[in-house]
């Protein structure tokens, strides 16, 4: 049974109509490393925090459930919900700048999970600390725990974050764009990482990116995204060998090949576009006549 | 900084500490001394009048009266010891009032920055409301009501300046909680309020400490236009404010009545704003 499964979510901004997320289905089974790929604005980070309740106030989820290990959400009290997520979900931020606190220091930015979710004590979480620094290739763990971001390169501190997603060993961890706001040496080095991690644990992944390049170098399957409805649900392996939707293809041979810089920057054409932004408004159309509000 | 810690050399680096920090700290660790310790320096009784020694110029003036070394005011009083114990009483008002003010400013702004919704909603209608009215004329009223006398120019205080710090802090804990690292904290089963005491408080601290020192330079000012207008506590105490007031009355004849507290009420008020401003760029992990 797979671990998340997303049925037929969708959201919208308060007071306004348009659906950001247009019916999303998604499974992620646990272990599995699922991409979530789309341009900007396809709504990809928004699921990501639609399941671990980051959402903000101004969006609202009109339809659809989600469910953790078969436990639907929203049937929880906001309490549960709260403690439900903590306890099986992580992220790992996109930038790894602003997503530690600057005025602490690293030790209990990590330790605070586990005192938090796992109830351990101190000195438990502090040696655990140790362990997953050293786990993510952190040289002397024990002076970086003493140190506050600031005084960190921002390979170090994403290293951090992701010691910090494993620590209370999730289920599940979104990933969302974790290599967007790193230069193109130390991503590489990071996605390694994670996907080295992620063996290791064998915690379900939801990787989020519109990096067509990494999908196929960590990913098992993928959701292709497109103005929040899924237009692709299949295995990496299936999509690079020749993808079924005609925006997945066009999404495909718009990625830049090293070997051909200049000449393979295609862009998606204009038919393609409209023919799925034409599918949108069917979906819009079919969700009106379900009793969707405002259609 | 940890002990040994060498990163990538940033921590490693040592600055100096800027001169407007050790300027002001100086200043104000002087005033604060000569508050505490005003009835043993003070060379003479602020309150004693001798109209014979009305108007004695300072020391360096020919026709000096020997041991009044500020001078005299009108009604033979000395000056330097009525500076002295007018900073008691100044000093008095800028912790009292400004921590009072800051501890409840910072509170609703903190609660609205970060809880939104509708306590957002009532803390902001309220700073909007507050701020519509002229501040001078509010004090004045309020103090109008309350009746002369320390407790209430704090109290006027505090009623009037809440607002510089709830808006102020409100901002920046609505810019602190769309950060990465409150989300991290919700997502791990934070509650809201240990969330906002642990991932926001930390950061809006080092605004909260500017606006402290501001706070305190401001509280000064307001009790010295309290008293320049004599609203503020007896007129016999000596207050700057007073000593101001009663000085511009002689200007002509006696320049030192109205310069002397007026020099020190200015390096007073500017030296907590260097205080403040220095303190930050020094320790706010954010600007390192």
């Amino acid at each position: 049974m797979s671990f998340l499964e997303i049925r037929n979510l969708s959201a919208k901004v308060k007071g306004n109509p348009v659906r950001l997320l247009r019916g999303v289905s998604l499974e992620v089974e646990a272990g599995e490393v699922r991409g979530l790929v789309g341009e900007s604005g396809a709504g990809k980070s928004m699921i990501g925090k639609a399941i671990l309740g980051t959402l903000p106030a101004s969006v609202e989820l009109t339809a659809g459930q989600i469910l953790l290990g078969g436990e639907d959400l929203g049937a929880l009290s906001p309490k549960a919900r709260r403690s439900r997520i903590g306890a099986t979900c992580a992220l790992i931020p996109q930038d790894p700048l602003t997503a530690l606190n600057p005025s602490r220091r690293i030790g209990p930015q990590i330790t605070d999970r586990l005192v938090d979710i796992l109830g351990w004590g101190r000195a438990k979480a502090e040696a655990r600390a140790l362990e997953l620094l050293a786990e993510v290739h952190i040289p002397d763990p024990a002076r970086v725990l003493r140190a506050y971001p600031h005084e960190l390169s921002g390979g170090m501190r994403q290293r951090i974050l992701i010691a910090s997603a494993f620590a209370a060993e999730p289920k599940l961890i979104v990933a969302d764009e974790p290599t967007t706001a790193l230069d193109v040496t130390v991503q590489k080095q990071i996605l390694k990482l994670i996907a080295e991690m992620q063996a290791r644990h064998g915690t379900a992944l939801l990787f989020v990116t519109h990096d067509l390049g990494v999908v196929s170098k960590v990913c098992d399957r993928l959701s292709v995204l497109y103005g929040g409805m899924v237009v692709e649900d299949t295995t990496t392996r299936a999509f690079f060998a020749g993808p079924s939707h005609a925006y997945s293809r066009a999404l495909l041979a718009a990625t830049p090949k090293y070997t051909d810089p200049e000449g393979s920057l295609t862009p998606v054409p204009e038919e393609v576009l409209v023919a799925v932004q034409g599918e949108l408004v069917m979906a819009d159309r079919a969700y009106g006549r379900a009793g969707g509000t405002h259609g | 900084m940890a002990e040994g810690v060498k990163m990538d050399g940033r921590g490693a680096v040592r600055r100096r500490m800027p001169l407007r920090l050790v300027l002001s700290a100086g200043w104000l660790t002087v005033l604060v001394l000569a508050a505490l310790l005003a009835p043993w320096i003070a060379p003479k009784d602020p309150l004693a009048q001798d109209l014979f020694l009305g108007r004695m110029p300072p020391f360096w003036v020919a026709g000096a009266e020997p041991g009044y070394l500020l001078g005299t005011d009108s009604l033979g009083r000395d000056v330097l010891s009525r500076i002295l114990y007018g900073a008691r009483l100044a000093l008095t008002v800028a912790l009292v009032a400004g921590g009072l003010t800051c501890l409840i400013g910072a509170t609703l702004g903190l609660m609205a920055g970060f809880l939104r919704g509708w306590v957002d909603l009532v803390i902001s209608r309220l700073i909007d409301i507050w701020m519509a009215f002229p501040p001078v004329l509010f004090s004045i009223l309020l103090i109008a009501v309350l009746g002369p006398g320390l407790s209430s120019i704090i109290i006027a205080i505090v009623v009037i300046d809440w607002t510089r710090f709830a808006r102020v802090v409100r901002a920046e804990a609505m810019a602190q909680g769309a950060m990465d690292y409150v989300a991290s904290a919700r997502v791990a089963g934070r509650g809201r309020f240990s969330t906002m005491l642990t991932e926001i408080l930390p950061n809006v601290l080092p605004t909260i400490l500017v606006l402290l020192t501001l706070e305190m330079g401001v509280a000064i000012i307001v009790e010295a236009i309290l008293s320049f207008v004599n609203l503020s506590i007896s007129t016999d105490d000596p207050t700057w404010g007073g000593m101001i007031a009663e000085g511009r009355a002689s200007i002509h004849q006696a320049w030192w009545v109205l310069i002397f507290p007026l020099v020190t009420l200015f390096l007073t008020v500017l030296s907590f704003s260097q205080l403040g401003e220095g303190l930050k760029d020094r320790y706010d992990p954010v600007l390192r």
